[in-house]
Formats: structure tokens, C-alpha cells, sequence
């Protein structure tokens, strides 16, 4: 049998693979909905922006919200927590990125690219490691401890120590008058 | 072993369905004749444990569904209907949640057994390949699972589980995100779980049956790891081993009795008994104790991507034991250097477990050694198994003479002669 087949490709070797190849193109393209009917809905992606009230916090205390289903810490700092955070070199950061949607990608991660008034601090309160909520005022970094896994942040909500890999994320936010943010 | 068949049809009937559809023919060579190695000890009746296992986590988890609902709303609220008033709901619940423990329990004695024996060396590569999958399909399940009563511990086991992928890099958050069906764990979440948890024990089934069919070409191991010379070495699965499995069975059900029955929740943890709270981590979060092992390679690497590939890692290397492992003899009754090696790796794994069970910068009891360098060097220990010990083992190691066949071994002096 396989002696019988000659060496040129024949039309009829071109019809066998161009159809399985239009086969394989439309199997993927069927595939598509079964795949992308598990990302999140139009409804879930509508729920994009809160107002939050400052005024009932006090200095030293956070309120924790919820913007897209996600924790957000809202802290305001003392004036020691925001100067022990600004004494600290970036060379001791294991994240060097202020992971600040309101700024560039790659700003640094000082203290002052993380908070948009050096009062409050404004993060997603997941931990970057594996989705856990950060305890406040926990750790010896004078921020957050991650109970799952040990990961501890600053009071700029920057990894301090890992495993966590990434500061905390600062939502796009904007203040709308002293006492109110819009997050989102 | 799988040779020529000895199926006879008793009469008609059976004759005329055996020209059309060889059923009965395929039960009788797989389950009653199969002609199995006559020194098969103890530790082999797990295979049929497990698939009763099987069958009951099927049975219950089809009438717990009939209750549950698979809403963020009302999930726990329903599990607590199961175990409060639907008829006998505690104890289908307790089976199937007891279950899953009893799974993971044989399935680890099973395949450390194979681990013992050899099992998983030529010709039984493609078999125990099949059972890691079969393992890894069980871990899903069993998280899925997990999740779905909606307790605290569901929540941030789910939560904790899913950013696994997060890690990956680049495309991990729109990964998560995909999984997730929103920005968190939630309402979607939950209900793909269900439907997840509900098909994976079906497609467990079809793999399985490929199982046993891969465990029927070569035929079984035995605790003396040479092969069968002849129908000497033999006796028929059916009545020998349905009678020895169904012994060991019935032991394993009073065991598993005893839990539903008397410390239903000794494997449990209370916090999921609280309903699932997202703006709330609990201070200590741990998965079920099957995973524990795993959990304490994770937390063993201060790298979020590499502690994740190490615990991957861990089950992956399972794939390639067949071809790390380099000597020529199977069991380790005759490998003086692997069996104390082959122990050593039983401790570790409980060792490991114990770190995973606690938490990550706990000591261990009131030494002063953080439990973190322990599970590190568990994690080697672990590694260096299956990467340095299999394949070296096998080229320093002298085996001790291996017994002629299993016949002349175990003491038959109707065929010594021959």
C-alpha cells in the first residue's frame, strides 16, 4: 500500500489538509463561547465606581469598603506612620512599583506616589500573594499582616516581607471635596 | 497475563448475546477468572476500597444535590436544611463530607504502595500515569467540594486556591478573573463549582475504568515484585480476592462508620460552620488534611511563583517516577537502600503535613525550630526522592537475591518439583 503513494503531493492530499485545517479553525472558533461565557458578566462589570464619607474616620483608624467585590482599606494616618514610611529607602522595598492605577506604571514606589493626600491611604485590601484580607495594624512594619501566608505591609500598604510579591494595588480614586472619594 | 479468554456461555441465551454484545464475557475475564498473582498481601485490596469509596461519594453527592443550592445566598443556609430537616440529610452529608477523607486515605495508602512495590516501573508505566490523573481529578473534586457549604474556610480555601493561577505571569489576573466570573470569589464562582463538582467524579469513573483495563494488560504487581511465570503463580480473582477484598472492605467501613458516626466533624474545621464573609479572613487558614503535605511545600518557598510550581511541581514529578527510578528490581522487600529511603519519604509526607497544619511562622512545639525550616527541608527531602534517590539508588544498590517465582516463595510444594 504505502509503495503505491508517490512522492508528489497530490490535489487530493491539499482538499485532505485544507479541510482538517478548516475543521480545526471552526472546532476552536465553537470552542470560544464555552470558554468565554465563564468571564465575568456585563452586570458584574457594571458595578464600577462608589462614593465614600471620610468624615467619620478618626486619625489612625481604616474603614474597610467594598468597590467591584474586592476589600478596600480607607486609613488615615498619623503623622509618625507617615513619617516612618517616607524615612524608608526604596532600596528596602521588595516591590520598587507604586502599583498606583491614578499614576504612570512604572512610578516608583516612595510614599508619596501611593497615596493622593499624604493622609489617607487609599488600597485593595487583597493581599497580593494568594487573595487573603490583610489585618490591620498587624506585623512589625506598622501596617498589615497577612494571616494565611505571613506576608506583612507597610502603613503605605507596600510589601515589607514576602511571600507576597507585589505592594498593594491603589484603586483609581479621586477626592471629590475633603471628606469624599470616588473609587473607580 | 490478559491472555486468550475462558469465558464458556452457559446456554442459549448467553450465547446469543455473546455474538452480539461480549458483556458478560468482558465481566467474567476481568472479575472472575483474571487470573491474579496468589501472594497479593493487604495493602492491595485498596484498589477495590477505592472504588467503593467511589461509588459512595457518586451515590450520596446525587441525593445531596436534590437539597443543595448553589447560591451565595443560600448555600449554607440549605446544607444547614440538609443536616437539620431533610430526612436522614446528617447522615448522607456526613457519608459523603466523611467520604471524601476515607477517599483520600485509601487513595494514599494505595499509592504508597505502589511506591513500595514498584508498581509503577515497565510494564505498568501507562497504569500508574492513570492513577495520577485519577489523583489530581480527586484533588479538584475534593476542593470543589469543599467549597461549595459556603462556610468561611469554603470561601478563603476558594479564594486562596484561585490565585494560585495569579501567579502565573503576564495573563494570571485575567486568568483568575475568568475562574472567578467576577472580581472576587462569588455568587458565579460558587455555581460553576457545583456544576464542576457534579461532572468530575463522572469523568474520575471513565478514567478509572482505563485504569483498570491498563492494570489488566501487564496484570497485577505483587509484594515480591517478579512476574508471573505461569498459572502456578495464579489463582482466580473470583472467589480469592472478591473474599480478601470484601474482608478488608468491611473493615474499612467500620473505620469510616465509626467517623460518621461517633466524630463526624474530627476532620472538619468549625470555621466553616461560620457562613462565608469576604470582608473577613479567618486568622488561620488551612485546607482539608489531604492537602496539607502540599500546602507546606507552598509555604516552604518565600517566592509566590515558585512556591506555586513547587507545590504543582510536587504532584508532577508522580508523572515521571517510572522513568527516575532506575533499578531493575521492583519491590523493595529486596532494595536494602530504598526501603528505609521508601519510609523515610512516609515520614516526610506526615512530617510535611503537620507543618501545613499549622501556621506559617509557628515553631515546633516549644523547641525554637520554626516549622518554616522544617517544611524546607521536608520539601528537599521530598524532591530529592524521586530526582536523586530513584534514579541513583538503582546503580549503587545491591538487591538481595530475588525467590524464583511466586510459587516456589510462598512454600508450594505441589510445584517445587518442576
Amino acid at each position: 500500500m504505502a509503495s503505491t503513494i508517490s512522492a508528489e503531493p497530490t490535489r487530493r492530499d491539499f482538499l485532505y489538509v485544507a479541510t482538517g485545517a478548516a475543521g480545526a479553525v471552526g472546532a476552536a472558533l465553537a470552542a470560544w463561547p464555552f470558554i468565554d461565557q465563564m468571564n465575568p458578566t456585563s452586570a458584574v462589570l457594571a458595578l464600577s465606581s462608589i462614593e465614600v464619607d471620610l468624615s467619620p474616620v478618626q486619625e489612625g483608624q481604616q474603614i474597610v469598603v467594598m468597590w467591584r467585590s474586592k476589600p478596600v482599606f480607607v486609613r488615615r494616618r498619623s503623622k509618625k506612620e507617615i513619617a516612618e514610611v517616607r524615612s524608608v529607602p526604596l532600596s528596602d522595598l521588595i516591590d520598587p512599583l507604586a502599583r498606583n492605577a491614578n499614576l504612570a506604571e512604572t512610578a516608583p514606589a516612595t510614599d508619596e506616589n501611593r497615596e493622593v493626600k499624604p493622609e489617607w491611604l487609599v488600597v485593595v485590601g487583597i493581599c497580593t500573594h494568594l487573595g487573603c484580607i490583610p489585618l490591620f495594624n498587624q506585623g512589625n512594619f506598622g501596617g498589615y499582616l497577612c494571616p494565611c501566608h505571613g506576608s506583612q505591609y507597610d502603613a503605605a500598604g507596600r510589601v515589607r516581607k514576602g511571600p507576597a510579591p507585589e505592594n498593594l494595588y491603589v484603586p483609581p480614586y479621586a477626592f471629590l471635596n475633603d471628606t469624599k472619594i470616588k473609587i473607580g | 497475563m490478559s491472555g486468550p479468554s475462558t469465558y464458556v456461555p452457559a446456554n442459549g441465551f448467553t450465547r446469543w448475546l455473546d455474538s452480539r454484545l461480549p458483556i458478560l464475557r468482558l465481566m467474567n475475564d476481568t472479575m472472575t477468572s483474571f487470573p491474579t498473582p496468589r501472594n497479593l498481601n493487604f495493602w492491595y485490596t485498596f484498589g477495590g476500597i477505592l472504588t467503593f469509596c467511589l461509588a459512595v461519594q457518586i451515590v450520596t453527592g446525587i441525593v445531596l444535590a436534590m437539597h443543595y443550592v448553589p447560591n451565595d445566598k443560600m448555600a449554607f443556609d440549605s446544607v444547614e436544611n440538609i443536616m437539620r430537616d431533610v430526612n436522614y440529610g446528617w447522615l448522607l452529608r456526613y457519608v459523603h463530607a466523611n467520604g471524601a477523607s476515607m477517599f483520600f486515605l485509601a487513595v494514599y495508602i494505595h499509592m504508597f504502595r505502589g511506591l513500595y512495590y514498584g508498581s509503577y516501573k515497565a510494564p505498568r508505566e501507562v497504569l500508574w500515569i492513570l492513577g495520577v490523573v485519577i489523583y489530581l481529578l480527586m484533588m479538584a473534586t475534593g476542593f470543589l467540594g469543599y467549597v461549595l457549604p459556603w462556610g468561611q474556610m469554603s470561601f478563603w480555601g476558594a479564594t486562596v486556591i484561585t490565585n494560585f493561577f495569579s501567579a502565573i505571569p503576564v495573563v494570571g489576573e485575567s486568568v483568575t478573573h475568568w475562574l472567578w466570573g467576577g472580581f472576587a470569589v462569588g455568587d458565579p464562582t460558587l455555581n460553576r463549582f457545583f456544576s464542576l463538582h457534579y461532572l468530575l467524579p463522572f469523568v474520575i469513573a471513565g478514567v478509572v475504568g482505563l485504569h483498570i483495563w491498563a492494570l489488566h494488560v501487564p496484570g497485577n504487581n505483587n509484594p515480591l515484585g517478579i512476574d508471573v511465570k505461569g498459572p502456578q503463580d495464579t489463582v482466580p480473582f473470583h472467589p480469592f480476592y472478591t473474599a480478601k477484598d470484601a474482608f478488608y472492605l468491611v473493615l474499612f467501613a467500620i473505620l469510616f462508620a465509626g467517623l460518621v458516626f461517633y466524630s463526624p466533624n474530627f476532620v472538619g474545621e468549625v470555621d466553616n460552620y461560620t457562613p462565608a464573609n469576604p470582608l473577613v479572613t479567618p486568622e488561620h487558614i488551612v485546607p482539608e488534611w489531604y492537602y496539607l503535605p502540599f500546602y507546606a511545600m507552598l509555604r516552604s518557598v518565600p517566592d509566590k511563583l515558585l512556591g506555586v510550581l513547587t507545590m504543582f511541581g510536587a504532584i508532577a514529578i508522580l508523572f515521571f517516577a517510572p522513568w527516575l527510578d532506575t533499578s531493575k528490581v521492583r519491590s523493595a522487600r529486596f532494595r536494602p537502600l530504598l526501603k528505609p529511603a521508601f519510609w523515610l519519604l512516609v515520614a516526610d509526607c506526615l512530617i510535611l503535613g503537620y507543618v501545613g497544619k499549622n501556621k506559617p511562622d509557628a515553631m515546633l512545639l516549644s523547641t525554637g525550630i520554626p516549622l518554616l525550616w522544617i517544611g524546607r527541608i521536608g520539601t528537599l527531602y521530598y524532591y530529592g526522592y524521586f530526582l536523586v534517590l530513584l534514579p541513583i539508588l538503582g546503580l549503587i544498590e545491591t538487591p538481595k537475591p530475588l525467590p524464583e517465582s511466586i510459587a516456589k516463595a510462598v512454600g508450594d510444594k505441589s510445584h517445587a518439583a518442576e
